[in-house]
């Protein structure tokens, strides 16, 4: 018996959405063979897990409040990566898009209308996340500089930025020295629906949705796509590659901005330790396993915000470790680079007696 | 016809080869006979089954049926190493080698037989002895990047050699070279033969078969359809065998009603990649209604002239002038606006996205503008819409509109271009080799295009290395070397001489 692979005569719908699945399906299998290894039952682990992150609304609450930021980042990512921009900053521009909304919320108080507070934070944050994203795509386009590297450093450069913040220039006078900011002015505080869970969700999900269609329905997506897949014929069929790259980096940056806003403005109400827990990088698991689609996004986000609070509760429950869910969403990634061959390939099983039937 | 051997027993023998890839049979029930000494040549349009049927022997794809006899015993060949074993060795069309490391590197890469430690000097002094053997200008320490084609070729050849290949098969092996490096090539492979080797070769030019070739096979979608002695067949022949119908060699056209100017060139100069002067004052003019010829050995500033006039190149000097209008150093885009069209030399790397659907592929020129886009939004029906009449009025043999276009033939990704340009093309059409690598079916229907187009007004210019394209489809023929033109001739009255000592570097009136 052999397998052989064979190469499809058009792309696989079904491998399309089955790939993820089975990952996720894989993820659990070798997860579940260390847990084993720590001496626990893996059922049992995953069962609590899953009532941790789904079992009740107060719980579901807490896992959408992870969601929000990782729809926003992995948005954000997705569309940096259709144009094999591997932008691994999303990080640096959420906890960039934190700073400048706290900016606002903290010392632009005054001057504004209150009204004007929140969408000014936002706002901030928003443009603050483009152009960290920015100096990436400015220094890849204009001097060919590799953007993988400096996305990931400017992720540093952000995060330490910030701490030199709030434990230096804007520390809280009244705080007995507790790094972070003072609490925002309620004009500052972005409305919660439940629990902790706000509208930031309701924004998040309208945006998948916008994307989706100006991805494919829009002649700016349709010159993302081509420079993407092949920039070599899009630049002979007309299309400015260089300008693609730094609308589609610009616009990608702006989604992790906003999810940093979003932060300091729904949850922590000041800037503080806690900003920078690695949303930026599980985006780009949610990037990939949602197969760069922005609408699969919204959904593989929650999945990996359960995964988070799941863990999280196994820690407080069964004594393991919290990374047990970063585990879980690192263990994805591995079968899912490796499934996606199967979307082009199918796999042939050839026995000696299907090889004696066909002679 | 082992009897015609004179007693010699075939070295290599395949019997009864099938293999089924999805929805194609790409060899059916194919025998094939190889005698030592000798040089087969492996006759058939696009996608009539020559490399699979050389891949199965070579080891990348199994059969699924019949069976491979060497030297008379059945072999079981299951990778490239198998193949070797056998003493069975490929150069590949897309050749196999690591351009950042050097010669010896690249020959002693995979091989078992060296120690953990490499003795390179060993390697190199063993290259050198076959080098010197067998003439051919190799030497073990030139890093392959920096090498032309041929030369990478003659490394690929080197490395069977060194492994101890007995039969060679060459992938269209001068779809790449020079005339010079042709004729080379075939002095290698006949001394080869000349020492009991044997080789294969894949090909569909006709001259190369008469040439090379001692026994010629001809294979039509999938099948067997001849054997002959190759002294007793003529290209014309072997044509009819190919396609099944005799074909023009000849393209009929009407005689060219030359209007108004649509394209000039004045002393326009530019650099290639490597900032080495590629164009060095290249003038010409070209009027509606003709096709101006562009003949040379690839590498002479073909590539940078169509890609200067097309907005891809920078000019660093002289003027460029459109259907009036000074067109030098302007945007892709806006040559795209003026109605320029653009069928390039690498036609997957630069003509296609690959991973977009036939219909998108389209669509690349019409999508910005109504109707196919309203206020920056895409209309999804009237680009399908649009698409399923060009599939048709083309011919393009696609599975669906929205099947991938990388998964079609090299003829119909052609065909997909050029349905897309022609559709767009308003002023000029710039063709860069658009029958290069096609079937004889295929190039047909493209030249017929490009005839098509300049008696609609449209003024064409065709590059090419093949001089009867140029002599038959063109009016005017135009020769450079080395960046500079060497005369422009009425296509009527140029004979394969004359441009011959042009493409050498000779300039029309000395050459007279």
């Amino acid at each position: 018996m052999r397998l052989v692979f064979e190469k499809r005569n058009s792309v696989s719908k079904k491998a399309i959405i089955l790939v993820p699945v089975v990952s996720f399906l894989v993820s659990l299998i070798l997860t579940g063979i260390l847990l084993i290894i720590f001496r626990t039952n893996p059922f049992v682990t995953y069962a609590s897990m899953f009532v941790g992150a789904f079992g009740s609304w107060i719980n579901f609450t807490e896992t959408l409040v992870k969601a929000i930021p990782l729809m926003l980042t992995g948005i954000g990512v997705g569309l940096a990566f259709r144009l094999r921009f591997w932008n691994i900053g999303a990080e640096g521009q959420l906890v960039f898009g934190g700073v400048a909304a706290t900016w606002v919320a903290l010392f632009w108080s005054n001057f504004l209308p209150p009204f004007l507070v929140l969408p000014t934070a936002i706002l901030m944050g928003i443009i603050a996340g483009a152009l960290w994203a920015g100096i990436p795509a400015f220094l890849k386009v204009y001097l060919k500089v590799d953007e993988t590297l400096v996305s990931l450093m400017l992720n540093y450069v952000a995060i330490l930025t910030a701490q030199g913040l709030y434990y230096g220039a804007w520390i809280d006078p009244n705080g007995m020295g507790f790094p972070g900011t003072k609490l925002f002015p309620k004009a500052a505080w972005l409305p919660r629906f439940s629990g902790r869970a706000h509208v930031g969700l309701f924004i998040a999900i309208l945006l998948g949705l916008v994307m989706w269609v100006v991805l494919n329905r829009t002649k700016w997506g349709f010159e993302v796509k081509m420079s993407g897949h092949n920039p070599r014929a899009a630049r002979v069929m007309g299309v400015n590659i260089g300008k693609t790259i730094i609308t589609a980096i610009l616009v990608s940056g702006a989604f992790s901005g906003m999810a940093g806003a979003f932060e300091v403005t729904a949850i922590s109400h000041r800037l503080q330790q806690g900003l920078a827990i690695g949303y930026g990088y599980t985006a780009i698991i949610v990037a990939w396993m949602a197969q760069l689609n922005p609408i699969a996004s919204l959904f593989v986000a929650v999945l990996m915000a359960g995964l988070l609070v799941g863990g999280d509760q196994v820690q407080m429950m069964m004594g393991l470790p919290a990374a047990m869910g970063i585990v879980l969403q690192g263990m994805i990634l591995f079968p899912m680079l490796a499934g996606s061959l199967f979307t082009d390939y199918r796999l042939k099983i050839i026995t000696k007696s299907t090889k004696e039937e066909a002679v | 016809m082992k009897d015609d051997q004179n007693g010699k027993s075939p070295i290599v023998e395949m019997i009864g080869i099938t293999k089924q890839f999805p929805g194609v049979l790409a060899n059916d029930n194919v025998d094939l006979e190889l005698f030592p000494g000798e040089v087969l040549a492996l006759l058939g349009e696009n996608g009539a089954g020559k490399s699979t049927l050389m891949n199965i022997l070579a080891g990348l794809y199994r059969a699924d049926k019949g069976k491979i006899l060497i030297k008379g015993e059945e072999a079981e060949i299951d990778s490239p190493k198998d193949a070797m074993k056998y003493g069975i060795g490929m150069v590949h069309q897309n050749f196999k080698l690591v351009p950042t490391m050097s010669v010896a590197e690249n020959v002693v890469l995979g091989l078992d037989s060296e120690n953990f430690v490499l003795d390179l000097q060993k390697v190199s002094s063993r290259i050198k002895e076959i080098s010197h053997h067998y003439n051919l200008k190799v030497d073990p320490n030139s890093i392959i990047w920096q090498m032309s084609v041929g030369e990478q070729q003659r490394v690929e050849i080197l490395k069977l050699i060194y492994r101890g290949a007995e039969v060679l098969i060459l992938d269209e092996p001068t779809a790449v070279l020079t005339p010079q490096e042709s004729g080379e090539l075939n002095r290698i492979v006949k001394q080869m033969t000349g020492e009991g080797k044997s080789a294969i070769f894949i090909t569909h030019k006709m001259d190369e078969v008469m040439e090379f070739s001692d026994w010629v096979r001809v294979l039509q979608k999938g099948k067997l359809v001849s054997v002959v002695k190759t002294e007793d067949t003529s290209p014309k022949e072997l044509s009819r065998m190919m396609v099944g119908r005799d074909v023009l060699f000849r393209v009929e056209k009407k005689k060219a009603t030359p209007g108004e100017v649509i394209l000039e060139l004045e002393n326009v100069k530019a650099m290639n990649d490597k900032g080495l002067e590629a164009l060095k004052g290249i003038s010409f003019s070209l009027r509606r209604g003709e096709i101006l010829g562009i003949a040379g050995v690839a590498g002479n500033g073909q590539r940078e002239l169509t890609e200067v006039i097309t907005g891809l190149h920078k000019v660093t000097e002289g003027r460029i002038i459109i259907d009036g209008k000074d067109m030098t150093n302007k945007s892709p885009l806006d040559l795209i606006k003026s109605g320029v069209s653009h069928i390039p030399s690498d036609r997957v790397a630069m003509g296609i996205v690959g991973d977009m659907s036939v219909a998108n592929n389209l669509a690349m020129k019409e999508y910005r503008k109504a109707p196919l886009t309203q206020h920056g939004i895409l209309n999804p029906g009237r680009i399908l819409e649009m698409a399923k009449k060009m599939i048709s009025s083309f011919m393009i043999s696609t599975p669906a509109p929205y099947t991938s276009v990388k998964f079609l033939s090299g003829g119909n990704i052609q065909k997909t271009i050029l349905a897309r340009e022609i559709g767009a093309c308003s002023t000029l059409l710039i063709a860069a080799y658009p029958a290069r690598g096609l079937d004889v079916g295929a190039t047909e229907s493209v030249r017929k295009e490009m005839i098509a187009e300049r008696d609609g007004g449209k003024g064409v210019l065709l590059v090419s290395e093949d001089l009867d394209e140029l002599m038959s489809v063109s009016d005017r023929i135009a020769v450079m070397n080395e960046g500079r033109i060497m005369g422009i001739v009425d296509s009527a009255e140029a004979d394969i001489e004359s441009l011959g000592l042009m493409m050498a570097g000779v300039p029309m009136e000395e050459g007279k």
